[in-house]
């Protein structure tokens, strides 16, 4: 693939990361019915850090509760953070010397999984696509004019469709207007929130397609959100994971896939249904479901279902530590961290697996 | 083909379904969802249906249960299971079969109990509505069956309520409870679609070791090929209402001889196509409401020929246990068109 062109909008250049991430944090607290007294702490996003650089795609992985959509909308500011700095391309998002909210949102823009959900069903999908630029200024034949042609870049024939309304397209092509919306804008990061996950596969396929050549016509940068496992290593040339609203591991696909160090991420990519009849899964990796993210356990989260738990585990919480600085590899496990106190600290998971 | 084995004897299969159709009436269309489906099914062995949204899947389930709206859907065909000719039972007798010839578990547990009662009350009710027992024995029961399903402190979960469970355990107690009255069929309509996929191979797993202890069959419907992989011993492909190709879970992901299965198959995801373009099934599927002449997958189809808009594709039997509906598996090969 030929480097993307370089961005009349870019700043800090190649090196300068699109998006850093640090100490992102969203409590949700619960009210009991009667008295409004906080029940419980859903600790949803809890200080998580990270980097998306320009012109990758980024996975973002875990179970449904992890708070992979709630980082996604913190990012988009569709909710606001309780504590945590985002910087896009150098600038400071909703300070006062840094960049807007709006102007944050013309750089930044979201697709999500419900693709009927998030369209207005009153509006022809020509002016659904049209709104946002509206919004920010654009004439509305410009408007129109740029609708009709993302349109035609999506793979919908504007003459059939600019005048049809949301109910009367079919899941896939209402994600390409999705994805025709969210780029009315130009923006220069899309994150897809499970943007294909309501699709069948065959659509998947014809979405994914469209996804890559989008993202090399464009120069786009994206977060890309899902379960599916099969589809985030596709997609994704770095991935992070993420644990009850921790990030428990990070690194380029290959390093996440194929040598996985996190005791977590190895049973979820040994959770994987195998596309072999021969081969066919014997074991469950995990017992049991995610637990309750409310009052999460203590020190680190995952020991409660963790083959390889030990005191340490409940006393301390294990910092993301980097494990190999080729492929950016970072994880927080005891059993990565020399002198933790772990047993497996200093022989490392392979082996303590296989022990 | 086989004539219909009216009693469940000995070396007569468990299901018996011929030419299942099922058209959905109302004023403005006519919607034909299943055209024609006929299979048989042993005692113990396990059936995935495989096809996408509107392919016929769920509904061949429901129209087999006799779930469907009565005023409003028309079923053509035969169903027999166990002995049961489903279609022409009276409404007090095909209460009596759901339950213990044939039950059913679903995609949302959630809608699948009553929300105000508990667990274990839905639990008793359905043993004691089959059987003659006194409600300990049926509650023993429920909670052997709660601890058949690996519920953790199932005792203590007899006397929870639906919403206080999480969407794994909730699925056990759905299927605890299918199995309540031991029936020799069960019919699954995607029941790990909603779960995580740590969940889901747990499901899949307890599904597959009971199915084997209890030596009952299964029908598994799923969109999805590595669900089917986990479960099926036999796998059947279904597009726009008909099986379009049935075999061993093997031969079917190994030697497929249907276009759609290798277009389906093609795009289902995995990482080694990192870096590759993905094969894609060009179109979307037919309208339903219309009449199709011919192979429905033709329009999407590479290998189309004249032939297959012609008339109805008949089945082809590559192996004696592999179908396919597909002329590029008729005996003696097609003229060039």
């Amino acid at each position: 693939m030929s480097p993307p062109p370089l961005d009349p909008r870019d700043r800090g250049g190649k090196a300068q990361p699109l998006l850093a991430v640090t100490g992102l944090k969203k409590y949700f607290h619960l009210k009991s019915g009667l008295l409004s007294s906080a029940a419980g702490v859903v600790q949803s996003v809890d200080g998580i850090s990270f980097t998306v650089r320009k012109g990758e795609t980024l996975g973002i992985v875990g179970e449904s509760g992890c708070g992979k959509s709630t980082t996604a909308r913190l990012l988009m500011r569709l909710i606001d953070p309780d504590a945590g700095e985002v910087i896009f391309d150098g600038e400071t998002i909703g300070t006062h010397d840094g960049m807007s909210i709006r102007e944050m949102r013309r750089n930044m823009q979201m697709v999500f999984q419900d693709s009927y959900a998030s369209l207005n069903p009153r509006l022809p999908i020509e002016e659904s696509i049209a709104f946002g630029p509206r919004v920010h200024g654009i004439p509305r034949a410009a408007a129109r004019e740029r609708a009709r042609s993302l349109l035609e870049q999506v793979g919908l024939d504007p003459n059939l469709y600019v005048r049809r309304y949301p109910h009367e397209l079919s899941g896939g092509q209402r994600q390409r207007v999705n994805i025709a919306r969210a780029l009315a804008l130009e923006p220069r990061l899309v994150i897809m929130d499970e943007a294909v996950s309501a699709l069948d596969k065959s659509v998947e396929a014809q979405v994914l397609n469209l996804l890559m050549d989008l993202k090399t016509n464009f120069g786009l940068t994206y977060i890309f959100i899902s379960h599916d496992l099969n589809v985030v290593q596709y997609m994704s040339d770095r991935v992070l994971v993420m644990y009850l609203g921790k990030l428990v591991e990070i690194g380029t696909v290959e390093a996440i896939y194929n040598r996985p160090r996190h005791p977590y991420t190895r049973a979820l990519l040994s959770a994987m249904p195998s596309m072999d009849p021969a081969r066919r899964t014997t074991q469950p990796p995990l017992t049991g479901d995610p637990p309750n993210p409310i009052n999460p356990p203590s020190g680190c989260r995952f020991r409660t279902r963790c083959a390889f738990a030990e005191e340490v585990c409940a006393r301390a919480e294990p910092k993301l530590v980097e494990s190999d600085e080729a492929t950016l590899h970072h994880v927080a496990c005891h059993m990565a961290i020399p002198g933790s106190g772990h047993s497996a600290a200093t022989r490392g998971i392979a082996e303590a697996a296989a022990s | 083909m086989a004539a219909i084995a009216t009693a469940a004897g000995n070396g007569a299969p468990l299901v018996a379904v011929r030419d299942l159709a099922v058209r959905f009436v109302s004023r403005d269309a006519a919607v034909n969802a299943v055209n024609g489906i006929s299979f048989d099914l042993a005692r113990g062995e396990v059936l995935t249906i495989l096809g996408e949204s509107g392919s016929g899947k769920s509904v061949t389930l429901k129209a087999m249960m006799r779930l469907l709206p009565e005023g409003k859907s028309q079923i053509a065909g035969k169903v027999v299971i166990d002995g049961n000719d489903m279609l022409r039972l009276d409404a007090g007798r095909l209460a009596d079969v759901r339950g213990t010839a044939v039950s059913m578990i679903f995609q949302e547990p959630m809608l699948a109990f009553d929300p105000v009662f508990t667990i274990g009350q839905q639990i008793t009710e359905t043993i004691m509505r089959h059987e003659p027992v006194t409600h300990e024995a049926a509650l023993k029961r429920a909670l052997d069956l709660l601890e058949l399903v690996q519920i953790p402190s199932a005792k203590r979960r007899l006397d929870a309520y639906p919403h206080e469970m999480s969407g794994g355990m909730r699925q056990r107690a759905m299927i605890a409870s299918a199995l309540s009255c031991r029936p020799s069929l069960l019919l699954a309509d995607e029941p790990t679609t909603a779960l995580d996929a740590t969940v889901q191979i747990q499901i899949l797993l307890l599904l597959r070791q009971l199915q084997r202890e209890l030596g009952m069959a299964v029908i598994f419907v799923t969109h999805d090929v590595g669900v089917a992989v986990e479960i099926a011993d036999r796998v059947a492909v279904m597009y726009a209402g008909r099986f379009v190709e049935t075999g061993p879970l093997a031969a079917v992901i190994h030697e497929r001889r249907h276009p759609y299965t290798a277009g389906l198959l093609a795009s289902t995801v995995h990482g080694a196509m990192r870096g590759q373009r993905l094969e894609t099934i060009p179109g979307a599927p037919p309208n339903l409401a219309n009449k199709i002449t011919g192979c429905a997958f033709a329009p999407r189809c590479r290998h189309v020929v004249d032939g297959c808009r012609r008339a109805d594709v008949p089945e082809f039997w590559p192996a004696a246990d592999h179908m396919t509906r597909c002329l590029r598996a008729a005996p003696t090969p097609l003229a060039a068109d």
